[in-house]
Order: C-alpha cells, then sequence, then structure tokens
C-alpha cells in the first residue's frame, strides 16, 4: 500500500513536470493539427508507467522510462500513418521519420535535452500568442504544458468542464487555422512576445495567490505551476530577459506569504497582522537573486517595481518597520508607467500610513468622479478604511457595504463584513 | 529532374553480427546523408528490406521460401531520389552508408510515364 502511494506522488510531480515537455515535442513531430494525438500519446504512456510500475516497482530512471514510452509510441504511430495523410511529412526533417533507415535516429534528435527545452519553450509562445485571448492561452498552457486534467482546469477557473472543452476547442482551431509553429520568437519579436508569455503566467499565479475559490491544492498547484513556467523561460540564455527575472523574483516575494494569509477557515488575514515567522525565507533569498539579476538593461516594468513594493514588505522585520516612503515612490513610479485602478488606490492606502487620512482622501479626489474607479470594490473599501481612521464610523460602514455588493469573492466580503461587525461593537 | 532507384544488395552477415554502438554510429550516418539529400529536395523515399521472402517461379507455379538472389547479390533496401542524370545519380549513391557494409549499389533510372 506505501508503496502504491510512493508510485502516486512520485508519478503526479513527474507528470506535471514532464507531461508538457513530453506533448511539446510530439507537437513538433506530429504538427499542431495533432495535438489530441501528441496528448493521448502521452497519456497512455502514463497508464502504462502506472501500470508497469506498480507490478515491477519504480524503474531507476522513471523520466528516462517514461520518455522512452513516449517516443516507441510515437515511432508505431509514425509507422501505422506514414502513407496517410494525417501527419505532414513534407518538411525534410519529418520526411526522415517516413524511412526505415532514419525513422529511428531522427526521432531520437527529437528527444534530445536541448530539443526538448526548446519545444516546450516554443509551446508557451504558440499558447501565448496575442491574437488568441488571455483566458484561452492560460487554459490551452495549463491543459497542454502543466498536465492539468479538463476537470481540474475547470477548478481552477470555476467554471464548468464544458465551458472549458469549448475554450480549449477554440484555441486547437486557431492553431489549426493559422498553421501556428512552435518556435521561440527571432530576436527581433523575442521582448514583444516574451510579454505576452509573461501577462499570462502572473495571470495564473495571480489566480492561485488571489482566487476566490477555497481549494487549496488547486490555489498551490497554480502557483507553483507559474512559478516552473518561468523558471523554463530562466532556463534558455534567448529568454533570459530583465522583466523574466522581475516577474520571478515578484511571485518569490508573494508566494513567499502564501502561508501567513488565510486563516485556517479560509479567511483573509491582513499585511498588518500576518505571522511574519511564517513567511519563506528561503523564497524571500531566491526572490532576491531573482530582483539582482532584473537589473541589467536599462529597462523598468512594472514587474520590477512590483516586485520592489514586495521586496520591501518581505524585509521589514514588522508591520510598524515597513519603509513606507521608499514604497510611495515606487508607487509613483508604478503609476506613470501603468495607470491601473489598483495601483492608483494601493497608492492611496499608502499615503494613508505615511501621511494620514486626511491626505489619503485628497488624493483619491483628484480623481473624482472616475466612473470606473467607482465601480470597483477596492475603491469603497479603501474610502471605507480612511473614513473608519478619522473615526467617521457610519460614512465607514456605508463604503465597506457598498464595497460589499461590487465583490464576487467569498473571502473579501467576509473580511468586509467582519470589519463592519468590529466597528459596530 | 529525373527520377532513379538505388538497389541495395549485400552486408546481411554484417548488419546481423555489428554491436548496438556501431549499428547507431551506422544509423547515423544514414541520418546525415539522407538528411542531406531531404534538405535538398532530392529524396523521394526508401526502406530496408526484411530477409524472410517467397519467390515465384515458372509462371507463378512454383513458391521457394527464399529470395530469388541470396548473400551478396540479396536486396537489402532501395531509395528513389532525384537527379539530372545517371552520372548524376551515381556521384550521390558514392556516399551511400550502405559501403561501409560491403553492400553493393545499382543505380537505375526510372522510366518516365509517358
Amino acid at each position: 500500500m506505501e508503496n502504491r502511494d510512493h508510485i502516486d506522488r512520485t508519478l503526479n510531480h513527474l507528470f506535471r513536470q514532464e507531461s508538457g515537455k513530453m506533448v511539446a515535442v510530439l507537437i513538433k513531430i506530429f504538427g499542431t493539427e495533432n495535438i489530441e494525438l501528441a496528448e493521448d500519446v502521452v497519456q497512455d504512456a502514463l497508464v502504462k508507467a502506472l501500470e508497469t510500475w506498480k507490478y515491477r516497482g519504480m524503474p531507476d530512471n522513471p523520466r528516462a522510462w517514461l520518455y522512452r514510452t513516449a517516443k516507441n509510441k510515437a515511432i508505431d504511430i509514425i509507422r501505422r500513418n506514414k502513407h496517410s495523410s494525417i501527419i505532414d511529412f513534407s518538411d525534410p526533417e519529418k520526411q526522415l521519420l517516413t524511412s526505415g533507415y532514419t525513422l529511428t535516429t531522427t526521432m531520437d534528435t527529437y528527444w534530445q535535452e536541448q530539443h526538448i527545452k526548446d519545444d516546450f519553450l516554443g509551446m508557451m509562445y504558440a499558447c501565448c500568442h496575442p491574437d488568441i485571448s488571455q483566458e484561452n492561452q492560460i487554459t490551452f498552457i495549463l491543459k497542454a504544458l502543466c498536465g492539468f486534467s479538463t476537470k481540474e482546469v475547470a477548478r481552477s477557473f470555476l467554471t464548468s468542464e464544458d465551458t472549458i472543452s469549448k475554450r480549449l476547442y477554440r484555441t486547437k482551431e486557431y492553431f489549426r487555422k493559422h498553421k501556428i509553429r512552435p518556435v521561440i520568437p527571432t530576436i527581433n519579436e523575442i521582448n514583444l512576445r516574451t510579454k505576452t508569455v509573461l501577462s499570462a503566467i502572473y495571470l495564473m499565479f495571480n489566480e492561485g495567490y488571489n482566487s476566490t475559490h477555497s481549494d487549496q491544492l488547486i490555489r498551490k498547484d497554480l502557483i507553483s505551476q507559474a512559478m516552473f513556467l518561468c523558471r523554463s523561460l530562466l532556463s534558455e540564455k534567448r529568454t533570459q530577459l530583465p522583466e523574466v527575472y522581475a516577474l520571478m523574483g515578484l511571485m518569490c516575494f508573494h508566494a513567499s506569504r502564501i502561508n501567513s494569509r488565510l486563516t485556517e477557515e479560509g479567511r483573509l488575514i491582513l499585511l498588518s497582522k500576518q505571522d511574519r515567522t511564517t513567511w519563506d525565507a528561503e523564497l524571500i533569498r531566491s526572490g532576491e537573486q531573482y530582483l539582482n539579476k532584473a537589473a541589467f538593461g536599462g529597462e523598468l516594468s512594472t514587474y520590477h517595481l512590483e516586485a520592489a513594493i514586495a521586496y520591501q514588505h518581505c524585509c521589514a522585520k514588522q508591520y510598524a518597520d515597513t519603509n513606507w516612503t521608499m514604497i510611495l515612490e515606487y508607487y509613483e513610479l508604478l503609476l506613470k508607467i501603468a495607470n491601473d485602478p489598483i495601483v492608483f488606490l494601493n497608492r492611496c492606502l499608502v499615503i494613508l500610513e505615511l501621511k494620514g487620512p486626511k491626505e489619503a482622501i485628497a488624493a483619491l479626489e483628484s480623481v473624482k468622479n472616475d466612473k470606473l474607479l467607482e465601480k470597483y470594490y477596492l475603491y469603497h473599501a479603501t474610502l471605507g478604511e480612511i473614513y473608519q481612521r478619522l473615526e467617521d464610523n457610519n460614512t465607514a460602514t456605508t463604503y465597506y457595504q457598498k464595497a460589499i455588493e461590487l465583490t464576487q469573492s467569498k473571502q473579501e466580503r467576509q473580511f468586509l463584513k467582519d470589519k463592519i461587525a468590529r466597528i459596530s461593537n | 529532374m529525373k527520377e532513379f532507384m538505388f538497389i541495395i544488395r549485400g552486408g546481411e552477415d554484417k548488419y546481423s553480427n555489428n554491436s548496438p554502438e556501431e549499428m547507431q554510429q551506422h544509423m547515423e550516418h544514414w541520418q546525415q546523408w539522407m538528411g542531406g539529400l531531404a534538405k535538398s529536395e532530392q529524396l523521394i523515399g526508401g526502406q530496408p528490406l526484411m530477409s524472410e521472402a517467397k519467390t515465384l517461379t515458372e509462371g507463378g507455379k512454383k513458391i521457394t521460401d527464399r529470395p530469388l538472389a541470396e548473400g551478396k547479390e540479396l536486396v537489402g533496401g532501395y531509395l528513389l531520389i532525384k537527379a539530372d542524370s545517371l552520372d548524376h545519380a551515381a556521384q550521390i549513391a558514392k556516399d551511400c552508408p550502405s559501403f561501409e557494409y560491403g553492400c553493393s549499389v545499382e543505380v537505375r533510372e526510372i522510366s518516365p510515364m509517358e
């Protein structure tokens, strides 16, 4: 029984780590018009691994075993289909797959480490094609490259399996129609294309970090997969860009605090109340290293600034030690490159900490009657916070109630309700 | 461009007696040579053949359970390629890895369908 558990755990870990790479290589072999075929081969290899290892025990190198099995299945499929039109062998490299003289040698070259890495990254760029909606990008990445089942993807997005299947279908159709090939973009395009990949990764991370659902396992999975994808980009010279390092640092800082953000019942804990001894010192150290590497080149991205802010929080021993002056400076810079309501409101909260409620209200009023902002729950929550500081409890309660109406998140609602309860006591 | 067939004969003994390492190295030579032909769009296709065979003679009435020719004469595989002329095709055939195994290569132009 213990042995069985061990196999399940190893397999689960291995599958998350390797299935995407195997799918990427197989898509390279079979073409983007045969994504299902690639996914089926990987699924078959996995089932075979589970069955074989259950009886004969784990092999010395499970990863190599899995790759070999997938490779042999791919050879079988090519032998069966070498005269059919399912797979396009017109490319000179692929033509060699159709002859017995060159099939196995050619197949082997597809599975060399450098090729596996290139294909995996190439698939990441293909999934994050600018014409594919961000929602569909992430859905597809989770399914094809992170080894999520359709059910798990549905749970990640709090939506139905049916919706996920439709999204996957649309993306596959797009690939087919536009003959999208999984390649790492050329040096001229790499900066722009990497931005799209990074925002998908960050969205995936936030889905796990801020997400509204209580499924802890899925949340941690999303976080670790987002970090895994970012690390994959950093493993290749061509994609070691400052922005990638900055996002990696940022995610390390956020992730270091993951265990202190929620109570056991899943309620939000404010930064000022979090137990800082539970923060992961090792992750913070990694974050520092990534952030140092992000400093080369002249570019200052939103990830750089967000990471710098998160770092200030991470290195304050207690809440009272927070360097708000520094943080405010970063927010000013951030606002200049990204005129984003969240940034704007967070800046107001920093002003509240640093200069008090009157200044904070003044800052908020500088954009009075902003329709978009008024529909945003955080705007009202911020105002509630400020009026609470001014001890105007009635106004504070009114704003908190408005905020409750505007948020979908169960945790946020509960958090705001708790605040109102505390005021009225 | 004309089309040609390379008929590769012999080498069976050596093929069945070499070590996996030797075999791998040999197969890499095939990969390189055929890869070059594929890149220059001169490769049409080709396969090695199994050595078991049935040979029909006497108007199909007599069937023997072996290839017509054996040993050095046994056809072990074929390749279809494109070249400008018979000389050009023979020039290409000079680099065929099968010579490493003592094979012979016969170059024949495929009769154009007219």
